[in-house]
């Protein structure tokens, strides 16, 4: 009875799932060829075109992002995880636990206030450093979580060897914690490829080619939300087909992931 | 149910030293009082060991042998312990010491076999000298070789040194153990309950590793197992309640104790 309940909540879980990719797939698929990925958009009132800007900006904005925020992150998740026992790291994780909860849209003001107000326009470096903002709760809380799951031994066997301690944890303690990090990593990235609020004014949207941090750039979610809203048919029919192609990337830097931290060490 | 030692009898100092003072002494300690939080896990240790040979510390659960080990090469202070007393190596005060360039002279193996998941047999064996900076390839070979000789290992996996640490058995793991604490060339070799979690053919060997491994360091190992503390040791020092109760030559210790503890706890009556 109970397991019955259990697999019928699972599939519940994963039904949502299902229904946006198969949903998005038909919706989009008619709109996927090898120029939607090749060519610019198209002015207004042509058809055709492709988005290969947004692709490409969406890329450059995730990479700013993985930037600012992963090296914070992870240092900050060393540092709750080795040294954390005191008032100020207690405060410093419920502080990244409340960072983790506002919404993103407050990080994009937070963005357009600290990059894009003193710069006087918009950029991709701005829509970047709120991605990297986006970032930092995310990994943080798991690279401490998967360095507090290293046992202890190894870190002992490392300090009995003479190893000073700084080394044993980055050096012993990192590498065995890193496929739990990795996947914190990929979470926080797969979070971020997906953000629009936080773009629409710090990175704007760009119709034309840009890869210049220093200026507007274009983002799949931002063509998204433009093209979707568009009274165009080809328009939405391209904002499916781009929907469609942001959720491919995902699933793919999920299966990279996967291999990548497979490792060479992990039978046991 | 009543403990068999119901009173702790006030004992007299025993005379940790004499049984030691015919040979070169390596590490002494003296008053050693052992904290952990307001608890006192030793009190007033004194003993010596000698240099180039087994010394076995068998004694209860909770007895504080393995703390005073661990005070040894200052382990005890990962955990959080505080010491007081001295404990001198060669005549110098290891409070004196960089705990790390410490824990370099007095190398440490484990009650579970630890070899870093992440690491080759090869590199788990290299990590010490290479994390300390030691970068020429021909010197890491070469002691990552000498290290297994003299762990009784190569022979086992000289074929397969980029496998994982983890791949073989407990055994060999433990073993493996030992060859990363030897590499960094250390002169003295701390073992807590190195053979507790192993089957009685790997404990064989690691007890005959331990008999050929004397010649050249000072070893210390903890023990739950009294016929190897017998088996291996030089001298055996019984610890109960944070105490050092008795020390003496191993036979002496095992055919006629001199404190009636001692005597209880060999012949099996409590503990």
């Amino acid at each position: 009875m109970a397991t019955t309940f259990s697999l019928v909540c699972v599939l519940l879980a994963v039904a949502p799932l299902f229904l946006i990719f198969f949903y998005t797939l038909f919706q989009g698929i008619s709109a996927i060829n090898l120029d939607f990925f090749l060519q610019m958009p198209k002015p207004v009132g042509e058809t055709g075109g492709g988005m290969a800007n947004a692709l490409a900006g969406t890329g450059i904005l995730i990479g700013l992002g993985a930037l600012f925020g992963l090296p914070i992150g992870i240092m900050s998740g060393i540092y709750l995880a080795e040294y954390g026992n005191n008032p100020f790291a207690s405060t410093v994780r419920f502080l990244s636990d409340v960072l983790s909860g506002v919404p993103s849209i407050v990080v994009g003001v937070v963005a357009y206030i600290i990059v894009v107000l003193p710069m006087k326009h918009f950029s991709a470096l701005a829509g970047g450093v709120a991605l990297g903002i986006l970032m930092i709760p995310t990994v943080t809380r798991t690279t401490e979580e998967m360095i507090r799951l290293v046992p202890h031994y190894y870190r002992e066997a490392g300090l009995a060897l003479g190893i000073p301690q700084w080394k044993t944890t980055l050096r012993i303690i990192l590498p065995t914690a890193l496929k739990g990090i990795t996947t914190g990593i990929l979470l926080a990235l797969a979070r971020a490829a997906g953000e629009t609020a936080p773009l629409l004014f710090t990175a704007l949207g760009n119709r034309f080619w840009s890869t210049s941090i220093g200026q507007p750039i274009a983002s799949l979610t931002v063509f998204i939300f433009d093209y979707a809203k568009a009274p165009f048919e080809d328009w939405n029919r391209q904002a499916w087909a781009a929907a469609l192609v942001l959720i491919a990337l995902i699933f793919l830097l999920n299966l990279i992931f996967r291999v990548v931290t497979r490792g060479r060490y992990t039978e046991r | 149910m009543k403990p068999l030692i119901t009173q702790h009898v006030k004992h007299e100092p025993i005379n940790s030293f004499s049984a030691v003072d015919k040979l070169d002494v390596k590490i002494t300690a003296q008053n050693v009082n052992a904290y952990f939080g307001k608890t006192r896990a030793l009190k007033d240790v004194s003993l010596a060991f000698p240099s180039r040979r087994v010394v076995a510390i068998i004694g209860p659960s909770g007895c504080g042998k393995s703390t005073f080990l661990r005070c040894v090469n200052r382990m005890h202070e990962v955990a959080g312990g505080t010491m007081t007393g001295d404990i001198m190596l060669d005549g110098e005060n290891i409070q004196a010491y960089d705990p790390v360039l410490l824990r370099r002279r007095v190398g440490m193996v484990f009650q579970k076999p630890n070899p870093f998941p992440t690491m080759s047999i090869f590199d788990n064996v290299a990590a010490g000298l290479r994390l300390n900076g030691m970068r020429d390839r021909r010197v890491l070979a070469e002691t990552v070789e000498r290290s297994l000789r003299r762990a009784a290992l190569w022979d086992e996996v000289k074929d397969s040194l980029q496998k994982s640490g983890t791949s073989i058995s407990g055994g060999q793991q433990q073993r493996l153990c030992i060859a990363r604490a030897l590499a960094v060339d250390p002169e003295v070799l701390l073992m807590d309950e190195p053979a507790s979690a192993l089957d009685p053919i790997s404990t064989a060997k690691i007890e005959e590793l331990i008999y050929q491994l004397k010649e050249n360091y000072t070893i210390v190992i903890v023990t739950h197992n009294m016929q190897q503390a017998a088996r291996v040791s030089d001298r055996t020092a019984f610890f109960y309640l944070g105490e050092l109760i008795e020390y003496d030559e191993t036979k002496k210790m095992f055919t006629t104790p001199e404190k009636k503890q001692t005597e209880e706890y060999i012949t099996g009556r409590f503990g």
